[in-house]
């Protein structure tokens, strides 16, 4: 590679340095501010009790690890998510497709809608007990409130703001309606479906945690609400660090698959 | 020559909520077997409507539209190219016979041919993005023959272009036309280029269109259109259209 010019060099240095700066102050942030936490705690200026400390969240994982429940815990946090986001996501795309198809139902359902994605789903969380059952199912339920109706929202929108002027190509090719739809509608918002993805994923686990908080017998919800009725804040901020782990694995992975899919479709 | 096309006394209604608008008045006109005419008038006069009828686009409000041939073709070309980013060169092309469920070995080679014979060859498995505006309107020609239309409307095909490649695309069209033997309607605000290209020049009044004058193109050494603006009649034919276009701001 010794073909390249000597700008052309130093600009490849130039980019290189940068990314070196961003990643040393990623991780330098994180290691100040655990330090800062965990010196603080040493010499006693902040109460243990209350605020915990990194080497007491350590020890509280390891001994989680060790009773051998925590990949439960986790699993069963995970596994309500998936199966929340995949029900939405099905949910979603079905009746966006249904209002996309007949803009009537559209208008009629358009105010019940807006209503039901800008309420706040926890006030629901009582009735949905009452009704499902102190169960996972009213967990799913919870998360499948807070992430449908966003889902259909942005797929609709996503669908109904297709390029009028494909349309009409396809309406000079005699194309029908169901034609419209599977060869321009689906394909021109394979972006639009594939963002939803990723905020499908946050709703479902807050919905998750928000089912699990209200009523449940494991998950890292279940782990953060017992933790605090215990009163035991190693707990708790321990199932906060995993839960943050655990949203960011999944928004990892949904934002690889996106990349895959932009990947193809270029 | 042998009529393919009959338009009588068409008439077209707009509605909406604050009244309506009559778009065309009452346009007849009769369209021969592989000739090129071409339709000029005022902006919004209604010619994309009159498109839009004979191609099933939209409803005519009153008259009647005979074609003397059975299970005719329509080739629509829109101003845009209107390719799909997400699908080849070839596949775009391909669309129309997907739609109409004809697509088969035999007519898949039919549209490799024609890329081929037209300069997309080398084109056919690469996405719109990385061809020019010229070339995507020839690939939107294409996909336009692809279905094989008896008729082809072109709906001023060449005015999202830059006045160079406008004038050489103008050419290449005209020779694709005239090299598959097709009949066509040309709808476009500029005089030079129906003059250049067309057999026939239809001038349509102000909205509600209704057709003003017809002029027979005849050119001395008639070839290609940008040669044809050579021709000695050509500027006659320029002052009488404009004048007969009435356009004052």
């Amino acid at each position: 590679m010794s073909t390249y010019s000597e700008e052309h060099k130093q600009f490849l240095r130039k980019r290189r340095k940068n990314k070196i700066f961003v990643h040393f102050f990623q991780i330098a942030i994180i290691v100040f501010f655990l330090a800062i936490w965990e010196i603080s705690a040493q010499r006693g200026w902040i109460n243990t009790f209350l605020s915990s400390s990194p080497s007491k969240v350590v020890d509280t994982f390891c001994s989680l690890w060790q009773q051998n429940d925590l990949l439960n815990h986790i699993w069963i946090t995970v596994y309500e998510t998936l199966i929340s986001f995949s029900i939405a996501l099905i949910i979603g795309f079905l009746v966006a497709s249904i209002l996309w198809w007949n803009k009537t139902i559209a208008k009629i359902v358009d105010p019940y809608l807006t209503v039901m994605n800008s309420l706040p789903k926890v006030a629901l969380g009582p009735l949905i007990i009452i009704w499902v059952g102190a169960n996972t199912n009213s967990i799913i339920f919870m998360a499948l409130l807070i992430s449908t109706f966003i889902t259909i929202i942005n797929i609709y929108s996503g669908f109904n703001s297709t390029d009028s002027y494909y349309i009409r190509l396809l309406q000079t090719l005699n194309a029908k309606k169901y034609q419209i739809f599977y060869k321009l509608i689906v394909p021109s918002n394979k972006n639009t479906i594939v963002n939803c993805l990723k905020i499908n994923i946050s709703m479902s686990l807050i919905g998750v945690i928000m089912g699990e908080l209200l009523v449940s017998k494991e998950g890292l919800g279940y782990l953060i609400m017992y933790g605090s009725q215990v009163f035991n804040i190693n707990l708790v901020i321990t199932s906060v660090v995993i839960l943050g782990i655990v949203s960011y694995v999944m928004y990892y992975i949904i934002s690889c698959i996106e990349k895959k899919m932009i990947k193809n479709s270029s | 020559m042998k009529k393919i096309l009959t338009i009588d006394k068409v008439k077209k209604i707009y509605h909406d909520t604050s009244g309506e608008i009559v778009a065309i008045d009452n346009i007849s006109l009769d369209i021969y077997d592989k000739e090129l005419v071409a339709i000029v008038g005022p902006s919004g006069c209604g010619k994309t409507s009159l498109l839009s009828i004979l191609s099933n686009l939209e409803e005519k409000s009153a008259g009647k539209i005979t074609f003397h041939k059975e299970n005719i073709r329509m080739g629509y070309m829109l101003q845009k190219d209107a390719l799909f980013p997400w699908r080849t060169i070839l596949d775009n092309c391909l669309i129309g016979l997907e739609i109409s469920h004809t697509l088969n070995e035999k007519t898949k080679q039919r549209v490799i041919d024609l890329l081929n014979t037209y300069g997309l060859g080398e084109f056919i498995y690469k996405y719109p993005n990385s061809l020019s505006g010229g070339m995507r309107q020839r690939v939107a020609l294409i996909r336009t023959l692809a279905i094989d239309p008896d008729i082809l409307l072109l709906d001023e095909p060449f005015s999202a272009l830059d006045s160079m490649t406008r004038l050489s695309l103008s050419d290449d069209v005209y020779q694709i036309i005239k090299n598959e033997g097709k009949t066509a309607i040309l709808v476009t605000h500029d005089l030079s280029e129906a003059i250049s290209m067309s057999d026939r020049v239809v001038v349509l009044s102000k909205r509600p269109a209704a057709v003003k004058k017809v002029y027979d193109i005849h050119l001395t050494d008639k070839s290609t259109p940008i040669q044809n603006r050579k021709c000695k009649e050509f500027n006659y034919y320029y002052d009488q259209i404009w004048r007969d276009l009435d356009v004052h701001l």
